[in-house]
């Protein structure tokens, strides 16, 4: 189980260092809803199944959906 | 986008999560949840609805009229019901004191104020999620 977490949070560094490395906007916000998703499944580990269940609905959800209503108003690339 | 798998799918899927996000929201008092979470669910649903089927239709289920009404209405709700303690000479928001029904411990009309409560923030925050996501997209 210990080994899981330590893989969980290797890949959560490794989404956000990538996220602020891309210059593709759109490419960024896909890597920041697997953020996300990790973070949920972090939560969940860490017993606490309410903010897992919210991370999941508002950061990988609607907050994706949001960046992508705007960067289609605007440019895609940085 | 207008493509016959994605409508049929939307379809036959969004009623479940709507259901879930109904139970989320019910349930917020005697399991993990509640109203935010519920309300995020039941509003991504809509959002679904919008990204599939178009904004008319999505506007033809929940308009922006009705969304604004259920917004402020659901929040004048919660006011009110903080008000029930003030007016039976307790604080703000008084639960047992303000003579709310506590029933068992498990139930799901139980502990008073809370359910009604958490019914208006998962009605306040479906509505929000999905005003800011029409206007968004809203052609100007």
């Amino acid at each position: 189980m210990q080994i899981f977490n330590v893989i969980l949070i290797i890949f959560l560094i490794a989404c956000a260092i990538a996220v602020e490395r891309t210059k593709d906007l759109l490419a960024a916000v896909i890597i920041f809803a697997s953020y996300s998703f990790f973070m949920a499944l972090l939560w969940l580990l860490l017993r606490a199944p309410d903010i897992a269940l919210t991370e999941a609905a508002i950061g990988a959800g609607v907050t994706t959906i949001l960046f992508v209503g705007v960067i289609s108003k605007t440019r895609r690339m940085e | 986008m207008d493509d016959l798998i994605v409508r049929k799918v939307t379809k036959w899927i969004v009623p479940f999560i709507q259901v879930y996000g109904i139970f989320i929201v019910l349930h917020g008092h005697i399991s993990p949840g509640g109203g935010f979470s519920g309300g995020a669910v039941l509003g991504s649903s809509i959002i679904l609805i919008t990204l599939s089927l178009g904004l008319e239709k999505a506007s033809g289920i929940l308009s922006h009229r009705t969304s604004s009404l259920l917004e402020s209405g659901s929040i004048i709700w919660y006011v009110l019901i903080g008000f029930a303690g003030i007016v039976t000479g307790n604080n703000f928001l008084t639960n047992r004191g303000a003579g709310f029904h506590m029933g068992e411990v498990g139930d799901i009309i139980s502990s008073g104020t809370i359910p009604l409560i958490t019914v208006a923030i998962g009605i306040k925050v479906a509505s929000t999620v999905i005003t800011l996501f029409h206007i968004i997209i809203e052609e100007d």
